[in-house]
């Protein structure tokens, strides 16, 4: 198995070959599902207020990846999502914009288009999404067709498959094939955690994907129930912790789906800082995959400034 | 840098009065003794002023509750008994924010925990014991098991209002009546317990609660009128209430220090047990009997855990008790200050490597960094004494046998901590350690479903659960 960057030697002979991984990824410590769960939620009992929630709503419209992963939408439907990524409060021009637009293959080129020259990327869900049920020829092209059409940043799926009966080397290269299909597109492994269900089995996937060169691990597709919850986050941003103190680089997270508040999101990122580090609250390694997440962001943010809440009325639907 | 702004729950919620009086036969009377001065450890500022009982007081204390024993309460249904502490429970709950605030002011402890822990715990003490009240026939105790008469209690700093519903909760469950005495430095949340008591209707006499120090609690625990005896607090004081009651036939319950231990094996889930370290001796600013103070870890992964250890406690923010934000408050008084400063110096003396968390700390208040000593031997002071403060001593081992032998090798023996990924070791464990609870993958959980009570020098009797109902019934 081929090793996507130069590895420290003691992750380097985990990808030597199957065996090794797997003998690598059983043997990262457990995960205890009680303790992590108390801890998520105690940490959710933080109360964040004034400057210091003013600061993490801004912060979290930055890390937005304005989604629409519909089997309805359109070019209209796409126009207006990237409009509304560029001014998300039209009437505020001191909203910071959102990270990325994230939509299907075939939507790439109008969000690219409408998004030339505005720093918002254009990310687009490749690899068969949602369930990855396809052959691999097929997946690359997925992505190959992604990246010509304006893609920077690639959301694969993983195969959950073959992870859930142990082919953790056929993941792996998967992973490692994908990612040179990106060329510089960013990569953002998706797990689907709510397939994977157990935290060892989240734990050990983020492993995987970090091992094959993944640049952001992802909780959900956001089309299986449970997605992204707290808990998992915490083991996730465990994991890209571990992986800089023992490689020096910094990777990403994105939880994806089922975050529709502010509170929720300013759940997350005191997650982020107290379990990753400070050095995370950066669109560059964390994002929320959301759609209605971000008008919450809008109306909360002015309710800040204004002194009295808004409505939804106040703010542009798409 | 995202700087959490700060985030103080009102004090105002604590309704604090100037002046506050002890409650001897369902009124709240004048104290003879002379009033003391309780407070906020967090501020050194006086909170109020609390009258406290001279030795007259105490016997007419004890004689309400053995008339309100006599004429009412051990003459009353249990399910008329149940009716009460049921309305005591609620109360609680109703309270629950003025309860926090005020326990959170006069002790120290985050509002976190007074919230989260503290007074949800207190409640739920009364209502598990109101259950029991017309089923002790149920217990395991005989057909119909009598109360034992008057009950007099004595409760430590570290959580007041708790103490005083896992003391109070069984005693008024069995049909004993009570005279509680609530440690000198933390005296506020008691009465206002005894508040909720009288607004219950309780019964004149069934509940009295009389301040004061030390001398106040011998001169109760003496007392010839009461039967029973029930004190937790530090063993020195135990003893002397032990020897004190030797050749009286007074029943007695001690609940005393601890060193306990806290034992990660290598296949531990690494992570949640950083956390459960954490919890272990830093909750409650590591002023619980059962503090996880002793860290064994196995060898093989001690540096890595060391290091995760040190990294999470950084994260942990000292400072104003009533902000929500808080992790670890104010140490209580000067005096314990003055104690952890001085067990911390001889670890440095012995020769322990000292690491303290870089956090800031306020400039008025006692207040004690984190600290966590590692390459720590179980000749050194740090690991044999109860330090009862957020410092933490790490001690390594190489396989279960000797895990156990240095976890046993304390005089106390209150409770103990095992984090393994395996059914089997944790079983093991549990029947080798010498401790009254074992919480194994966890640590600090407390139910009052649970018995809760120790070995050796940490005490004897235990409190909670089924089990904890014989303390209070002549059985």
């Amino acid at each position: 198995m081929a090793a996507p960057t130069t590895l420290p030697s003691a992750l380097a002979d985990a990808v030597r070959d199957e065996s090794s991984l797997r003998r690598f990824l059983h043997g990262l410590p457990g995960v205890d599902q009680v303790g992590v769960e108390q801890r998520a939620a105690g940490l959710g009992t933080r109360s964040i207020k004034k400057a210091s929630k003013l600061y993490a709503i801004d912060l979290a419209i930055s890390m937005v990846d304005l989604t629409t992963l519909e089997g309805a939408d359109t070019h209209g439907k796409v126009r207006s999502l990237a409009a509304k990524a560029k001014r998300p409060d039209p009437e505020r021009p001191g909203v910071p914009k959102v990270a990325a637009v994230c939509v299907y293959p075939d939507m790439v080129k109008t969000a690219a288009d409408d998004l030339v020259g505005t720093g918002i990327n254009v990310a687009s869900v490749a690899t068969a999404f949602p369930s990855g049920r396809s052959t691999m020829d097929i997946k690359l092209a997925d992505t190959r067709f992604a990246v010509e059409q304006g893609a920077a940043e690639v959301d694969m799926v993983i195969d959950r498959g073959a992870f859930l009966s142990g082919r953790y080397g056929q993941v792996f290269e998967e992973i490692v094939k994908i990612k040179q299909a990106c060329g510089d597109a960013h990569l953002k492994v998706i797990l689907e955690t709510g397939e994977l269900v157990t935290y060892d089995n989240v734990r050990r996937a983020s492993w995987l994907a970090l091992l094959a060169g993944g640049d952001f691990i992802k909780t959900s597709t956001g089309k299986v129930q449970p997605a992204a919850t707290l808990p998992v986050t915490h083991v996730m941003l465990q994991a890209v912790r571990d992986w800089k103190d023992q490689t020096g680089e910094l990777r990403g997270v994105k939880p994806a789906g089922g975050i529709r508040t502010t509170k929720d999101a300013i759940k997350y990122l005191v997650a982020v800082h107290e379990v990753a580090g400070p050095e995370w609250l950066d669109p560059n390694l964390f994002r929320f995959g959301a759609s209605t997440l971000l008008n919450d962001l809008l109306m909360q943010r002015r309710t800040q400034l204004d002194g009295h809440y808004s409505g939804p009325d106040y703010v542009t639907v798409d | 840098m995202w700087e959490y702004a700060p985030a103080p729950e009102s004090r105002d919620i604590a309704n604090l009065k100037p002046n506050y009086r002890m409650f001897v036969d369902g009124k709240f009377v004048e104290g003879s003794g002379e009033p003391l001065k309780t407070i906020n450890p967090a501020t050194e500022e006086v909170l109020a002023e609390v009258s406290t009982a001279s030795e007259s007081d105490v016997d007419s204390a004890v004689k309400a509750a053995r008339r309100a024993y006599d004429r009412v309460w051990s003459k009353m249904p249990g399910s008329e008994r149940a009716k009460y502490i049921y309305r005591i429970a609620r109360q609680i709950q109703e309270r629950g924010r003025e309860l926090a605030v005020l326990e959170s002011l006069d002790n120290g402890k985050p509002i976190k925990e007074s919230r989260d822990v503290d007074v949800p715990t207190a409640a739920s003490h009364f209502f598990y014991h109101a259950g029991w009240a017309d089923k002790l026939g149920y217990a395991g105790h005989g057909p119909d098991p009598k109360p034992l008469g008057v009950a007099g209690q004595v409760i430590p700093w570290n959580f007041p209002l708790l103490m005083a519903a896992w003391k109070i909760a069984p005693a008024l469950a069995c049909g004993n009546t009570v005279v509680l005495k609530p440690a000198e430095t933390t005296p506020l949340t008691a009465l206002v317990l005894a508040d909720i008591i009288q607004q219950c209707d309780l019964p004149p006499g069934v509940v009295n609660i009389i301040p004061g120090a030390g001398d106040v609690g011998a001169a109760l625990v003496g007392h010839t009128d009461v039967n029973k005896v029930a004190f937790t607090g530090s063993t020195d004081v135990g003893k002397v209430i032990q020897g004190q009651l030797a050749g009286t036939s007074k029943k007695l319950t001690l609940e005393l220090g601890g060193k306990a231990a806290n034992i990660v094996f290598d296949d531990a889930p690494l992570d949640q047990a950083v956390e459960g370290i954490v919890n272990g001796i830093f909750f409650n600013q590591g002023h619980v009997c059962c503090a996880g103070s002793r860290l064994l870890v196995q060898e093989s992964i001690a540096d890595e855990l060391i290091e995760k250890l040190h990294a999470r406690v950084s994260t942990l923010r000292v400072g104003d008790p009533l902000d929500k934000n808080t992790d670890v408050g104010a140490i209580n008084s000067r005096e314990q200050l003055t104690k952890i400063k001085e067990l911390t110096e001889s670890g440095e003396a012995e020769g322990a490597t000292r690491w303290t968390s870089e956090c800031s700390l306020p400039d008025k208040g006692f207040f004690f960094a984190p600290t966590v000593f590692s390459g720590v031997s179980q000749a050194m002071r740090i690991a044999r004494e109860e330090i009862f403060g957020p410092v933490l001593s790490v001690l390594t081992f190489r396989t279960p046998e000797e895990a156990v032998a240095k976890a046993n090798n304390t005089p106390y023996g209150l409770s103990a901590g095992v984090w393994t990924d395996k059914g089997s070791r944790i079983l093991w464990m549990a029947q080798r350690l010498r401790a009254g609870v074992v919480w194994s993958n966890t640590f600090n959980r407390f139910d009052p479903t649970a018995p809760f009570g120790g070995y050796q020098e940490s005490g004897f009797g235990r409190e909670g659960g089924r089990t904890g109902l014989e303390a209070y019934l002549d059985v």
